[in-house]
This record gives C-alpha cells, structure tokens and sequence, in this order.
C-alpha cells in the first residue's frame, strides 16, 4: 500500500516536472565558462541551494509567503549543466502559475545569480528576460564639458592673436610717423646749422 | 611701395607645410582600401611607377609655378598668359568647394574625440530598447559602431530627399573645427608656419605609437600577410593602373592652388627640385606606412569575429545538445560536428541552418575605404583593445592633426589669391579675410550636418574635385611647356634657382605627364557615360544596412552644375580676356 503511494507520488511529481511542461521553465549554467579552473562541480548539494533561491523568490511575492523547499521540483539534469524546474502549490497537485514564478525570479534575479558566482549570461532561465542595467547618465554629458574647454581655449587664443596683431599694426604705423616726423626735424636742423654756418663761414664738418 | 612679401621663416616649414598638406586623410583610408582591391603588395609597382612619372613631375611644375610667380594661382597664371586667368580662378572655386565640405571630417573627428572620454566607449555598448529587456533594434541589425556613426553621430535620414533639420551636436564641432582653422590661418604664413610643425610631426609619432600596438595584437599577421601576397595577376589590370595614377594624383593635392600659394612664400632661389622629391617620397612612404599599421588593425579585427563567430557556433552547439560546457573547442570543433550529425541526425538538420561558416578570408575581404573605414572598422577594432579610451583618443587625435593639415593648404590655396588683389586687401585687412572666408564657409557647411548632411558630403567628395582637377593640370600642363615655353621657363628657373632644369623633367612636362593625364580624364569621362544614371549608398535602418538608391534630379543637376562651374571658368576666362581686349583695341583703334 505505501509503495503504491510512494509511487503514485513520484508519479504526480513527475508529471508536474518535465521538459516543456506546463509553467516548467529550463535553467541552464555555464560553469567553466564563468569560472574556469575555478568552477565547482553540479551536484545534489548545489541543486539545493538552486531550490532555496527558488523558494525564496516565491515568498517574497504576496499570497505565496509559504512556499517551502519541497515544493521546487527539479528533473532533467544534463551534463550542461540544464534542468528544467516547478513550483507547486502546497497541495502538491498543480503547479504555481509561469507569470508569477517569472516576475518573481525576475525581482530576485541578482541574488540568485550572486548564490552561484554567476550572471545574467552564464545562468540563463529560459524564456525570463533579464532587466538589463540602465546605462549610467550623467546629467551633463561628458563630452560637452570637453567641447566647452577646447572651445573656450581657442576663443581666447584667435582674440589674443587678433588684438597682438592690431596693436602691432598700431604701433608699427606710429613708428613710421615717428621716423617721417624724426627725419623732417633732422633735415631743418642740417638745414638750420648750414644757414648759420654759411652765415659765420666756419667750416661744418657734419655735413 | 608695396609692402615685402610674407616668407617662410625657413625652408623647412615649406616643407612641412607641403608634407602637411599632402599627407591627408586619404593616405589613411584610400591608399589601404586601394592596396588591398588590386593585388596588395603587388600594387606597389603601379603605385611607385606612378609617383615617378606623373606624381614628381606635376609636382615640381606647380612648386616650380609659384616660386617663380611669387603670386597665388590667380596671378600666377595671368602672369603666364592672361588667357589662362580662368585656371587660377578654376583652382579658387575647387578650393572653395573642398574646404566646404573636407572640414566636416575635422568636425566628426572632433565628436569622436570628445566622446572618447567614456568608460565604456559609446560605440562599443547598444543602448537599450524601450522596456529594458533588450537592445535598441536598429542597432542589433547593424552593429554598435555603425548604430554609433549613423544614428547617433549623423542621425541619418533613409534618404538624400528627406533633408531633416540641422544637427546641433555636429554643427557645434563644425564651428570648432572652423575656429581652429581660422586660429591656424590668421595671421598668414607667420601663424601657419609654427602649426605645421605639429600637423606635419604628430601624425607620425601616433602612426608610430600605433605601428607598435598594432604589430603586437593578436591576429595582427594575418592581415598583413593577407595585404603583402602579392597577387600578379592584377597587374594586368587596367584599373589597378587607372587607381594609381588617380591616387598619386590627388594624393599630393594637385591643382588646387595651394602649392602654388605655400611656394609663393618661398625665397626665389630655393631649391624646389631638391624638395619636391622630398616631400612626394614622404608622402608615399607614410601611405604605405599608413596601410601597415591599417592593415594590422584590419587583422586583429578580422581575427576576433573570427573567434567570436566560432564561439557562437560552439555556443549553439552546446546548447543544442546540452553538452557539458568547455567540452567543444575551436580544435575539435569540425570532429563533434561530423560526429553529431552522425548520431543525432534529426536534430543536427534542425540546427544545421544556423551554424556560421566562420571564414577568416571572407572577414579580411570586407574592404572599406572612407569615412567607414575611419570611423567605423577603426573604432570598432579599438574598441576591443585594452585601455580602448587611450587609443581611441590617439587616433582620432591623429585623424584631426591630418585633416587640419590639409585644410590649411585649401584655405591657402583661397586665400593668397584674394589677399594679393590688390582691390581686396586694401580694404579689409588679412584677418579680416580670413575670418570672412572662413565664416561663409562654415555657413554653407552647416548643410552637411543636416540628417541628408551625408549623402551631399558624399556628391561633393566624388564630383567636386576629380573632373575639374583633372582639366586644370592639363591645362596647367600644357600652358606652361607650350604657351610660355619650356625653354623660357627653363631660363626662368636657372635663373631663379641657378641649378639647370633636368631632361628628365623636359619629358615628362612635355610629353609623358600630358599624356597620362588625358588617358586618366578620357577614362573617366567613359566611365561617367556608361554607368548611365549615378547611385549612391544609403542607410537603412529597418534593415540595419546600406541600400543602393538613385540620385534624384535635382541632386544630379547639383553635381552638374558642381562640375561646370570650375570646368567652366578656363574657357569663360579666356574668352573674357578676349573680349576685353577686343573691346580695349577697337577703343585704342576708334580714337585713334
């Protein structure tokens, strides 16, 4: 009698979980593609923690606080490492909705992937999407402030060489007035010294 | 009594200036592409042959041209006869145009430049779609350096007649670019001589830096020994003859006035034999140089799609048939394959059609040349470097360096013939003109950063220049050994630079340079007619590719009437010469 029901049980279970069953979702981990020489081996022990993060997720989703261990059911394990996974009700006979177990995996997705060492990639639950990171924004983008700088520096230096080159001009055309001016006053002192000198008849040897 | 001409303050910032000038943009991103279509390291024959027989020569000619002329192109030319006062102004209207649009380059190198500052790059990351589940859709069809250069740096629209508004980010690097230009040329030759130190010098130190990071990445021998094969047989190619003429041609940057207005400064008896040679073996030298460090870039990237690819076939595979993870390598991928479809074959054929030939080859055969070669194959091997920021900077630092250089020759190349006039520089003065020319410039440019911006950089980039340069060395050609004589510009020469003209220049002025020349532009010609309506590439972005499309009418009008109206100023010229002097005899001869 209790055989009978130990394998109708086993029998109910295994129909709950099997692959592409109804609200039964395929996990698959690359372990040595995440960890190399570091990667531990899949066995009986990780499977279980696997069921706890599981269990862990549904409690927290309202109505659901008291999903035990048991109730996350595991089967088709490859050598990949794949499996396919359910999650009962307490009654054991029907399985908890995909929708639910999806957003609630979904919420809980970075612990469960923290328990194992892995990431979205390397642990995949098949058909959960992952909320991908939004990328970080700064308020002011980044190459705005360098365009700013490098702008404001060749402003400053096209009008430091435009006012150089004015005042250049400016004092280069005072220079030549200056030098016109020098030689007119030059020529009417030679011009001066040579009356006075031919007036007194004294020989001018500047000249 | 006129005030002395401006001079170089030595004859090596001539040279640099000339090596900054021709040394371009498109020793980068034309020379490789061209290396790698017509037989690679077999090329080189056409190329140097080329250099020798059409390049050095036609070179000298100019240099030679505005040395003894001491004037730009305009007043050279109408020194030379005043028939042929519409080749200077010919080269003035090219020069406008290609500065017109050749800037823009500086200004998307300039945006590239500033977003270099980032962790992670912008364009090696996909943004994200809608709700966050996945990545943007256009960018998943391309990939995130094209989604990168199309969407984000050109917004571009599918096509040339949807103009779309002004792009402000682009816009605001094109009035950069055009500041720093204008910052470059104030002052004239004074300013532009201690630029070209660093737009001449700097280029190399990055090719350097990048010779030795590229030589040393991974997968880097293989685009070279896959660029130096020789592959013979494409010598007996006419276009692999036809291209190398063509880019010795307008690699040295002929006909645009601006070596004739860099030599103008010269002293009268500087030795422009002597530099010539100089500067046209620099500049093919940094074009092999260039395809070196290009095309161990282009092998490390092949290489790692290569290994990506594999990767995503040994991820499919071990995902198929849930293998253990680490058991399927790149070394026994082929035997697994054989060995599955042996025992699984129902499966194998369901999964068969996804499985990627991964092909080096075909990933080394993508050859790009232009804009995509920069900004899109570059930043995409950079992205997977290490420390990709540095060399992202590095890069489009040097790409800004070439493209300035150049541009320093085309705004000199415009505005030494209008600071010569005498009409014009006596009432406003050089900086003034300057800032003129470049203003209006920047003005007009501001239609290339439109969302069509491209497909119209593209027109000017094809049809602006090649017909009309071609017309006007001929003609330069041709009017300087038969309309005012070789033997006078001989004596001219001697007399200048009191070195005798060699033989081998006389042959080739007179007869080899010409020659080519017509066969180049005869060809072109040919090739315009047949190909019958003309097409450009646009993008796609539902598809996440270039599509091939027709120009419209009012395009091709636009790129007719780009060609004529230089082509046009040499016969206008000349026939406005004659008609004054018509009218000035019939003048003399009434009153008289």
């Amino acid at each position: 009698m209790l055989w009978l029901l130990f394998f109708l049980v086993t029998a109910i279970h295994a129909e709950l979980c099997q692959p592409d069953a109804e609200n039964a979702f395929k996990v698959r981990l690359s372990l040595r593609t995440a960890l190399g020489d570091k990667a531990y081996a899949w066995d009986t022990n990780e499977e279980y923690l696997f069921k706890a993060m599981v269990a862990f997720s549904m409690r927290r989703v309202p109505n659901r606080e008291a999903t035990e261990i048991s109730h996350v059911l595991l089967c088709n394990v490859t050598q990949r490492v794949s499996f396919w996974f359910v999650v009962t009700d307490p009654s054991r006979n029907h399985t908890l909705p995909a929708v639910e177990v999806q957003s609630a995996i979904r919420m809980n997705r970075n612990r469960i992937n923290n328990a194992f060492f892995l990431n979205d990639q390397t642990l995949e639950f098949l058909r959960i999407p992952s909320t991908l990171a939004p990328p970080t924004d700064p308020s002011v983008p980044i190459w705005i402030i360098i365009f700013g700088v490098v702008f404001c520096i060749v402003i400053v230096a096209t009008m430091l060489l435009i006012l150089s080159g004015i005042r250049q001009r400016r004092r280069s055309a005072s220079l030549e007035f200056l030098q016109i001016s020098g030689t007119r006053e030059s020529l009417t002192s030679l011009g001066a010294s040579c009356l006075t000198s031919c007036l007194h008849g004294a020989p001018t040897s500047n000249l | 009594m006129d005030e002395a001409r401006p001079l170089w303050a030595t004859p090596l910032q001539f040279v640099f200036a000339c090596i900054s000038y021709a040394v371009g943009l498109g020793n980068v991103w034309r020379f490789p592409y061209l290396c790698q279509m017509y037989g690679g390291g077999s090329f080189l024959v056409p190329y140097i042959i080329m250099l020798a027989v059409e390049g050095m020569p036609l070179l000298y000619l100019e240099l030679a041209v505005g040395q003894r002329m001491r004037q730009g192109s305009i007043g050279a030319w109408r020194t030379i006869s005043p028939y042929l006062s519409g080749v200077g102004v010919a080269s003035v209207v090219v020069s406008f145009f290609l500065s017109m649009y050749y800037n823009v380059i500086n200004a998307w190198a300039f945006w590239y430049l500033f977003h270099s500052f980032q962790d992670p790059l912008p364009w090696s990351v996909c943004p994200l779609n809608g709700n966050r589940t996945g990545y943007d859709e256009e960018c998943e069809k391309a990939s995130s350096t094209q989604y990168f250069w199309y969407r984000k740096t050109l917004n571009i629209s599918p096509s040339i007649q949807e103009s779309g508004a002004v792009q402000w980010e682009p816009a605001l690097c094109l009035i950069l670019a055009w500041l720093l230009v204008y910052l470059c040329i104030l002052r004239g030759t004074e300013s532009t001589g201690k630029v070209v130190y660093f737009t001449a010098l700097l280029p190399y130190c990055v090719l350097m830096i990048y010779l030795v990071r590229g030589l040393t990445l991974h997968g880097a021998t293989n685009g070279l020994a896959y660029m130096f094969t020789p592959k013979m047989e494409q010598l007996a190619n006419p276009k692999a003859w036809i291209n190398a003429a063509t880019q010795i041609f307008f690699s040295l940057g002929l006909g645009f006035g601006s070596l004739i207005a860099f030599a103008s400064y010269n002293e009268p008896s500087n030795d422009c034999q002597k530099h010539t040679v100089i500067v046209s073996i620099i500049n093919s030298s940094t074009s092999i140089f260039a395809s070196v460090v290009t095309f161990s870039i282009y092998g490390f990237k092949a290489t790692f799609n290569y290994e990506s690819c594999l990767n995503k076939v040994i991820l499919l595979l071990t995902n198929s048939f849930d293998l253990e993870d680490g058991f399927l390598t790149v070394s026994n991928l082929e035997e697994v394959k054989s060995y599955l479809a042996s025992a699984y074959p129902s499966k194998y054929s369901e999964v068969f059609p996804q499985i990627k030939n991964c092909s080096l080859e075909s990933e080394l055969e993508t050859a790009v040349q232009g804009t995509g070669l920069a900004f899109i194959v570059y930043t995409e091997a950079i992205k997977n470097m290490e420390v990709s920021q540095l060399w992202s900077v590095l890069y489009f630092f040097m790409l800004l360096m070439l493209g300035i250089g150049s541009m320093l020759g085309n705004t000199a190349a415009i505005l030494t013939p209008l600071t010569d006039s005498k009409v014009i520089s006596s009432y406003l003065p050089k900086e003034a003109i300057s800032g003129l020319v470049c203003l209006v410039n920047c003005a007009i440019g501001l239609v290339f950063t439109m969302e069509a911006g491209n497909y119209w950089f593209d027109i000017f980039n094809d049809y602006a220049a090649t017909l009309s340069l071609l017309l006007i060395v001929l003609v330069e050609t041709v009017a300087v050994c038969y309309l005012y004589g070789l033997r006078r510009f001989e004596s001219d020469l001697k007399a200048m630079t009191g070195h005798a003209l060699n033989w081998y220049w006389k042959a080739m002025w007179g007869g080899v340079s010409p020659l080519l020349i017509i066969s180049l532009f005869v060809f072109y010609l040919s090739d315009y007619i047949i190909t019958g309506t003309l097409q450009y590439q646009a993008w796609d972005a539902s598809q996440g590719q270039l599509v091939t499309k027709d120009y419209p009418p009012y395009a091709l009008a636009i790129i007719g009437l780009l060609v004529a109206s230089s082509t046009m100023c040499i016969p206008l010229g000349a026939l406005g010469t004659f008609i004054v002097r018509h009218l000035k005899r019939g003048d003399t001869a009434s009153v008289a």
